[in-house]
């Protein structure tokens, strides 16, 4: 090994101890300290009560699953929305997709909040999507603080995530396949099918990670959007946190998060590939 | 252009690059559309028909093996597209693997294959839905030398064995003429000459073809009143021909290996002086000078060639004079 390499994993390495595994280290050590009226909230020891209540008490699982329903959905409406975009985009002359890339990004530029708030003036009863509804002659209807704008406000905000790694894949595609595809009887359907759709798995399985890891501990979109009723995991973490500090049990739902995130893309990813749909 | 292709023919299209002959294939195969005229198969003319519609097959000149699919599902594609039972796509898989002589190779993706494997398994693949026409894209280029050779006669033992029609592709005259039942040289979008291997090489349409086929002795000149002898101002000589041609402006050409060193009774005689010789292994080719500008190019065999100084003397017999219009 020359010491170039050397001093680069080095590097890799030591930032990883540093940045990932020391803190989570730390979460891991709360999640399994008690709660204490001390400041910091908690005294160190081994108490595994916490993980267990976070796993087992009816209220946090309610909201996990209501997270990760929430996450699958926003991660459904990205890539039935963002496919169609990326190869839209992927099937456009090359002069003009940088164009239509940027026109996608431009939204993004603008503040996250100032963007959800743009939601909010058009979700309200009196904002201009009902607005526009009692002006074609439909009751107004109910948007804000449903599940609905809940899902308009993730979707919206997660979807470049989704076609940006679907584009990139699909950029890459050797036109030349579609081509044989059609010489050997296939209708550009079934061309589609049989070969854009599986070459391009990668490029889901990647967005797909993308969209639904961040979507499942999102708290601010359903604080701003979902009402009360959206108790995501996120928001109750933070609840445990910030209000009732509760450091052990905030820190055990975290690690009960993060486990469920990295356990159900893998699940997802070894069943892809034991398919034989991924490359 | 009009051309006809015979069925059960192994037709190959030769050219330079550019002269159109990857158009004239894509616009049989659906990928391009004719502006005007008819593409006619077994009298249904595809003209307007998707290319997934025309009973034609292509092997295109990378493989264009899917990458994400077994070499089975590769050669499976075709018969599924078509409507072929599972049963009989799986026997016809394995028919068809072992006429490209690669048993056992179903199970593996392209990227595990050899170049020489990869365009025989695309071989298979535009095979296996048994179009009544098969095109082939530059199927050996991709391949290196040695194999080529061998790759070429077995896709000639092959098509001969099949029956099926092949249109192949090439810009390499050898090539061709080794393989072809017919050859058609294109040039800029036009046929220039169509024939045998034997008649584009011995008789060549016209200076094109002749300066493809590898004729380098090409001169202009003026045939005579009598039609039997042709005047060469570069070579100040005047020149026997074998047939009678129309007088005036004409081209001939000679080729290098029809030109021996030496004095031969009855044929045409050059005299000039040796300026050059380049060895290729087989055959050497001498760069003879005659007066101020003529080159006239002489091929003979490596072994046993003469080493020149001073003056030679050239012949050439008359029916090796190929004469073009001007």
């Amino acid at each position: 090994m020359t010491f170039s390499r050397g001093l680069s994993l080095g590097l890799s390495w030591l930032w990883l101890a540093l940045f990932s595994i020391l803190p989570l280290s730390i979460v891991l050590a709360i999640a399994l300290a008690r709660p204490a009226d001390t400041v910091p909230p908690f005294s160190f020891g081994f108490d595994p009560g916490n993980l267990a209540a976070a796993a087992s008490d009816p209220l946090y699982r309610a909201a996990l699953w209501l997270s990760l329903r929430t996450a699958a959905i926003t991660t459904v409406g990205c890539l039935l929305i963002g496919y169609p975009m990326a190869l839209a985009i992927a099937l456009m002359p090359e002069r003009c997709r940088a164009t239509l890339l940027l026109a996608m990004m431009l939204p993004f530029w603008t503040g996250f909040l100032m963007r959800i708030n743009a939601w909010i003036g058009m979700l309200r009863d009196d904002g201009w999507i009902n607005g526009a509804l009692v002006l074609l002659g439909f009751a107004p209807a109910r948007l804000l603080y449903t599940g609905a704008a809940l899902w308009i406000g993730m979707i919206y905000t997660y979807l470049p995530f989704m076609v940006l790694p679907v584009y990139a894949r699909l950029a890459k595609l050797d036109p030349l396949l579609l081509e044989a595809a059609a010489d050997l009887g296939a209708s550009p359907l079934r061309a589609f099918l049989r070969v854009t759709l599986p070459l391009s798995v990668p490029g889901i399985a990647a967005g797909v990670a993308l969209v639904f890891i961040p979507a499942t501990g999102e708290f601010v979109i359903p604080d701003l959007l979902g009402g009360p009723g959206a108790r995501l995991i996120g928001r109750v973490l933070w609840e445990e946190f910030f209000n009732n500090r509760d450091w052990p049990m905030a820190a055990s739902l975290a690690m009960l998060l993060l486990a469920s995130m990295v356990l159900l893309p893998l699940a997802a990813w070894r069943i892809l590939v034991r398919r034989g749909f991924a490359v | 252009m009009d051309l006809t292709v015979h069925r059960g023919e192994l037709f190959v299209l030769l050219g330079g690059s550019g002269s159109g002959k990857t158009t004239l294939l894509r616009a049989i195969g659906g990928f391009v559309r004719p502006d005007a005229g008819a593409i006619v198969l077994n009298g249904a003319d595809l003209g307007r028909m998707p290319p997934h519609r025309r009973p034609v097959n292509t092997v295109f000149q990378s493989g264009a093996l899917f990458p994400h699919l077994s070499v089975a599902a590769n050669i499976a594609f075709g018969p599924r597209q078509r409507g072929m039972k599972r049963t009989a796509v799986a026997a016809r898989v394995e028919e068809l693997l072992a006429l490209v002589r690669l048993e056992g190779f179903g199970g593996r993706r392209p990227s595990e294959l050899s170049g020489g494997q990869q365009q025989r398994v695309a071989l298979a693949r535009g095979l296996a839905a048994e179009p009544s026409l098969l095109l082939l894209d530059e199927p050996l280029a991709a391949l290196d030398r040695g194999l080529r050779a061998d790759t070429a006669a077995e896709l000639v033992a092959l098509q001969k064995r099949l029956g099926t029609t092949f249109i192949l592709v090439t810009h390499d005259q050898n090539e061709a003429l080794t393989m072809a039942d017919r050859i058609g040289v294109m040039r800029a979008g036009r046929m220039a000459q169509v024939g045998t291997p034997r008649e584009v090489f011995e008789t060549p349409a016209n200076r094109f073809v002749a300066e493809f086929m590898g004729v380098t002795n090409l001169w202009k000149g003026t045939v005579g009143g009598d039609g039997m002898t042709m005047d060469v101002p570069l070579l100040s000589a005047a020149i026997r021909l074998a047939a009678p041609t129309a007088a005036g402006p004409a081209a001939v050409g000679v080729r290098a290996e029809r030109i021996r060193i030496g004095a031969v009774s009855g044929g045409n005689q050059l005299r000039g002086v040796p300026e050059r010789s380049v060895y290729s292994g087989e055959t050497v080719t001498h760069a003879i000078r005659l007066g101020q500008n003529g080159i006239v190019f002489v091929t003979e065999p490596a072994h046993g060639a003469a080493h020149l100084d001073g003056e030679v003397t050239l012949s050439f017999p008359p029916s090796a004079c190929l004469v073009f219009p001007r």
